[in-house]
């Protein structure tokens, strides 16, 4: 409760937050050059799937922050029900557009991966593709809530609530695609399981991850920043308007 | 709880009667299903192949069309204010809402929906199976259509934005059902998917009431 009351007031929030904003920004940029380069030019070539698996330092953890993000989300959407607590709307707000780039992100380089390795640009059948798709569309929901309620107090409501029941039923769809899977009886893609990942494949992963968290940091409170200027903005100019006017 | 009751009385009138009723929503139904054939084909092993998923589909958007209005109408003309200051939990008014409308278009559509399953060659002694899953799975998509409802109830041209929040709710629903008429239709197993089915519908149940009573309490403050 100590870190959240921190957060609570808004004013101690802005003092704070820019240094954190920035440092966590140029933090990840760094971490996420540092990684890549690591994958892509030290870490060795996949035995079976040569360079092509290198796309797995993108790929794999753009997929973890989609899941990381969309987590954050429930939770200050939790937190924004329960304890009506403003930051927390602002929060999942500003974490929404990044969580969706990073789902995007995934969408699109294990597109780009599945052609060449699995022959087909997506597979229906495989429940994390799917999955994945359905948790996209909920991400472009919750913003479209935002942008159509008239008054940001019940878009706030309104998306939280919208969060929350995202967050039960996707583990539901990813259990009926796999049961869609079983049903049709469809090859397995993963042939051989899991190689064992050696740490000359981990390291930049974990480089590139780590990388990605502190960019979602930076860039969600860059973005809640934004958000909480926003509305001062628009109170002064509204203050000064029934100053006009009175 | 006798509140909850007369209002599901009045919405099961006004369902019925209020702005054709069932008919728009079974006849778009019943539309979508016959485009099938001119799309995909008139072969009978093609139309086999599509039809359970079709129907499913098309009885998902069918059932959006009464989502709009479900709320929406009565938030305008301030029946939800009333509602909500007569001391009936607003979870028991959005579940009687939703199962009135349910009752006036969710049972004409699943009896609509073994004409069209023969139409779209399946196979006779299927029938049954296919009104009873569609009887649960419309069921289901009322229930999460509601939550869609409720949160757009105070969006004008708020139909949009009920069909990008709760298509994806729809999903598991739409697995289980066709999966079920697939199963069927070939003489498989088919109880299992159907269990799921209810379970889909079970978790609508569970989850809508709550949070459309949530939402709505919003949209009226």
């Amino acid at each position: 409760m100590a870190v959240m009351s921190i957060f609570a007031n808004p004013h101690r929030f802005m003092a704070v937050s820019k240094w954190f904003a920035w440092g966590f920004s140029g933090l990840g940029a760094a971490l996420i050059l540092f990684g890549v380069y690591q994958g892509l030019f030290i870490a060795p070539a996949d035995y079976q799937q040569g360079d092509a698996a290198r796309i797995m330092y993108i790929h794999v953890p753009s997929m973890w922050l989609s899941m990381f993000a969309y987590a954050f989300m429930v939770g200050a959407s939790f937190v924004s029900i329960v304890w009506k607590h403003a930051l927390a709307d602002v929060a999942a707000k500003s974490a929404a557009p990044i969580g969706a780039a990073f789902t995007a992100l995934g969408l699109i380089t294990g597109s780009i991966w599945g052609q060449p390795m699995w022959g087909t640009w997506w597979e229906w059948g495989d429940a994390r593709l799917v999955s994945v798709l359905i948790l996209f569309f909920v991400f472009l929901a919750y913003m479209a809530i935002w942008q159509a309620m008239d008054t940001p107090q019940k878009a706030a409501r309104a998306a939280a609530i919208l969060c929350l029941v995202g967050a039960i039923n996707l583990p539901v769809i990813h259990f009926s695609v796999d049961f869609l899977n079983t049903l049709h009886q469809k090859a397995t893609f993963f042939a051989g399981g899991e190689e064992k990942a050696t740490i000359g494949f981990k390291a930049p992963m974990y480089t590139v991850a780590l990388g990605y968290l502190a960019l979602f940091g930076g860039l969600t409170l860059l973005n809640m920043r934004a958000e909480i200027m926003l509305t001062r903005a628009e109170m002064l100019a509204q203050r000064k308007q029934a100053q006009a006017a009175g | 709880m006798s509140g909850s009751v007369s209002v599901f009385v009045r919405e099961l009138k006004l369902a019925w009667s209020g702005g054709g009723g069932p008919v728009l929503p079974v006849g778009f139904f019943g539309v979508a299903c016959i485009m099938t054939p001119f799309a995909v084909g008139p072969e009978i092993e093609n139309l086999k192949t599509a039809g359970p998923g079709v129907m499913w589909i098309a009885m998902a958007l069918a059932s959006l069309l009464p989502m709009e209005r479900l709320f929406q109408a009565d938030l305008e003309d301030g029946t939800l204010d009333a509602y909500a200051g007569s001391g009936v939990a607003m979870e028991g008014i959005a579940l009687a809402k939703t199962v009135a409308h349910w009752i006036a278009t969710g049972i004409p559509l699943s009896l609509a929906a073994p004409i069209l399953w023969i139409l779209l060659q399946g196979a006779p002694e299927v029938a049954p199976m296919v009104i009873l899953t569609s009887l649960i799975g419309s069921a289901a998509f009322f229930m999460f259509g509601a939550i869609g409802a409720a949160l757009a109830a105070g969006v004008r041209r708020g139909g949009l934005l009920i069909a990008l929040a709760t298509l994806p709710l729809y999903v598991p629903t739409m697995i289980f059902g066709a999966a079920t008429l697939y199963a069927a239709a070939i003489g498989e197993g088919w109880q299992t998917p159907l269990m799921l089915t209810g379970a889909a519908g079970l978790l609508g149940l569970a989850i809508s009431p709550f949070a459309a009573a949530m939402a709505l309490r919003t949209a009226i403050d």
